[in-house]
């Protein structure tokens, strides 16, 4: 996993509110079996005219003008604003996968879907939660300035706003120490191993019908 | 020692290791697996050399991309046939304690055939790369859904690193009144707390209405806790969970039974234990639901009419349900009994047991499907609940109304087959989710329960199944 430590980036708005994760990933392209190139079929069925296929070549497909990730002053955005319950649905990572692949590194907003919120941190996506009415600031001045832009900074956990505003937010000390330092969760994990086997081992004699 | 919620009973019966910020590694005893979300786990442990940690703890099964007809073709489309033959070659070469592939007479959904084979059991963790692993949690055991790298962290290490959840009992007291059921029981809920009333819970379900539920109802409930926001659902262990499991190929057999029972039936929320957060319905209170917009909570009763935004005042929710009236191409104040169904699915994780092809064919026996109906599908959870349903002549009843009878799996509850709706088709659908796209591109869901579907079925638009004598 890529570790993530600051970031100042575009700053982009979806100001809706439960975006689930068909949504973000359309079930037609979980048919692959690789992690990667996910990035152009993200809002798929927001972003383009036609209706996608896997293997397309998006390239050449009709962008719909109205979906805000295709205004012009958006490209290149590596922040997202969101709404209350972002990534609720199906437990696919897909979801991540592709917004991560779309280039964005970090999300804002009032809350997230467990399922969504954990599988982000695997993909080196920072979700962070903020207050509602800080988050309907940031929509505010994102929406009133072109080019708006935030400085995310992991290790003090502040996100700084163009007119020197710095919001405090809040993540799991445990997370946070995985995402600076990019670790391997199963790497971390198994350096528990003996415990692990010696739970099993517990278990299977005290519990020996999980086991047969 | 103080009562405990059952929560905190399985939780504090998997903690392995407990990092300072209460971070812990919780041991996983069942993990139920298929072929989209498991592919790239696969690939990912064997790029970094590393072999699954217990092989009897994996059941698989192929079912999101199976077709539910003309199996004798095989799978026609050339990516799903990859990814299924994909879960083949990875279970061949890793192992596993029960695989049952595409086309096995106990091939399935794979919430449908943990519990019916009895390699769900109480106690256990189960874990899935599907969020309607909730599903399991009617059991009396932790069980939710996880990314794909968690399955491989759960195949490398048989482990997942967790934070312990918030507890919320959902109590439902009272008897249900005729034609009403499980299904109406949770999309109620759900109208109720909203689509994230319970994120960061696990939600137990109680109250003697829940109580009096079989096994499949009370599945039903727990599968759609997820789109309540819980990752897990929960009902404690009785009677009913032990007869279901008694005598299922993977329930232990003679004195592991009776050791396995006596501890199972202390799988219970204690008498007096504390709860985060309490949530009251009454069963009499409910009545038959059906869902008008494309998200879970966006529900109504029957006899109700499409609720109008121009009386909302919080804007983001106003401009939501304006969103969802035009993609469901619905007027505000329309009566749900004046809105026509193109297509009816009965089927998925949520409701393709016996019991909701019983409730279903109850409705439909003596009846056809109404003309302006393309077509009702009756899509079995299981090999094993089809040849039971076709034991009872369940079939027959089906195919007399002219509904189609199929192949087992997860077919148009999210379309990854072939079974999907068109563009501006509606569905009457038993299936848990009617998010935009989610029964194929531009498809109108509406969320009902199997007898409602049936019934939509029989009269071309939602109707009250009660007035159908």
């Amino acid at each position: 996993m890529n570790p993530f430590t600051q970031l100042d980036g575009l700053v982009a708005p979806l100001d809706r509110a439960n975006v689930d994760t068909d949504a973000i990933i359309p079930k037609q392209f979980l048919k692959s079996i690789k992690r990667s190139g996910f990035g152009p079929n993200a809002f798929d069925e927001w972003r383009y005219l036609d209706v996608g296929q896997p293997g397309q070549d998006n390239s050449k497909r009709l962008l719909n003008p109205d979906f805000v990730l295709n205004k012009p002053r958006y490209q290149g955005a590596q922040i997202l604003l969101t709404r209350d319950n972002f990534g609720c649905g199906s437990s696919r990572e897909h979801a991540p996968w592709a917004l991560e692949d779309y280039g964005f590194r970090v999300l804002i907003g009032p809350s997230f879907a467990d399922i969504f919120f954990n599988n982000s941190f695997k993909n080196g996506l920072l979700p962070i939660k903020l207050d509602a009415a800080e988050v309907d600031e940031l929509f505010r001045q994102c929406e009133a300035s072109e080019g708006y832009r935030l400085k995310v900074d992991l290790a003090a956990q502040t996100i700084t706003r163009p007119d020197g505003k710095s919001i405090h937010f809040d993540i799991d000390p445990f997370r946070k120490e995985c995402l600076l330092n990019g670790w391997d969760d199963i790497g971390l994990t198994l350096r528990h191993a003996d415990k692990i086997r010696a739970f099993e081992d517990r278990r299977r004699a005290e519990h020996p019908y999980y086991y047969s | 020692m103080h009562a405990q919620t059952l929560y905190e009973k399985l939780w504090s019966s998997h903690v392995v290791h407990q990092e300072a910020d209460g971070t812990a590694l919780i041991y996983i005893d069942r993990h139920l697996v298929h072929e989209v979300t498991s592919p790239q786990a696969f690939e990912g442990l064997k790029l970094a050399g590393r072999k699954p940690w217990r092989i009897s703890s994996i059941v698989a099964t192929a079912d999101h991309n199976t077709p539910t007809d003309h199996w004798d073709l095989g799978i026609q489309d050339p990516v799903s046939r990859q990814q299924v033959e994909t879960l083949d070659a990875n279970i061949r070469e890793v192992g596993s304690l029960a695989y049952f592939p595409f086309k096995d007479a106990r091939q399935g959904i794979v919430h449908v055939i943990g519990p019916e084979n009895g390699a769900t059991l109480p106690g256990m963790t189960v874990v899935c790369g599907d969020s309607h692993t909730s599903t399991h949690g009617a059991f009396g055991c932790l069980a939710h859904g996880i990314g794909t790298s968690e399955v491989e962290h759960v195949l490398a290490t048989q482990c997942l690193l967790q934070k312990k959840s918030k507890t919320m009992l959902v109590r439902v007291d009272g008897q249900l009144g005729r034609g009403v059921t499980a299904k109406d029981i949770v999309l109620a809920i759900i109208g109720r707390i909203g689509t994230a009333g319970g994120t960061g819970y696990a939600m137990e379900f109680g109250g003697s209405a829940i109580r009096a539920l079989s096994m499949e109802g009370r599945m039903t409930i727990c599968n759609m806790a997820i789109e309540a926001g819980a990752r897990a659902g929960l009902v404690g262990v009785d009677e009913t969970t032990i007869e279901y499991l008694k005598d299922r190929p993977f329930s232990p057999k003679g004195a592991l039974w009776d050791k396995a029972v006596e501890y199972w039936r202390t799988l219970h929320s204690d008498e007096g234990a504390e709860f985060d957060k309490v949530v009251e319905l009454k069963a009499e209170d409910i009545q038959p639901q059906v869902t008008w917009g494309t998200s879970p909570e966006m529900v109504t009763t029957v006899d109700g009419r499409v609720p109008d935004p121009a009386a909302v005042t919080d804007p983001v929710r106003r401009e939501g349900m304006e969103r969802a009236l035009k993609y469901m191409g619905l007027e505000a104040n329309t009566p749900i009994t004046d809105i026509a169904v193109d297509q009816v699915f009965i089927g998925s994780c949520t409701n393709s047991r016996i019991e909701d092809l019983r409730e279903a064919a109850a409705v439909a026996r003596g009846r056809s499907k109404a003309a302006n109906v393309k077509r009702v599908l009756v899509v079995p959870g299981s090999g094993l609940v089809k040849r039971q349903a076709e034991e009872e002549g369940l079939d027959k009843i089906f195919v007399a109304a002219g509904f189609e009878w199929r192949e087992p799996g997860c077919s148009m509850c999210l379309a990854m087959n072939a079974d999907r709706l068109e563009p501006g088709e509606r569905c009457a659908s038993t299936s848990n989710r009617n998010f935009e796209g989610r029964q194929g591109a531009g498809g109108r869901t509406h969320l009902v329960s199997p007898a409602m579907a049936a019934a939509a079925a029989v009269t071309g638009h939602f109707t009250d199944v009660r007035t159908l004598a």
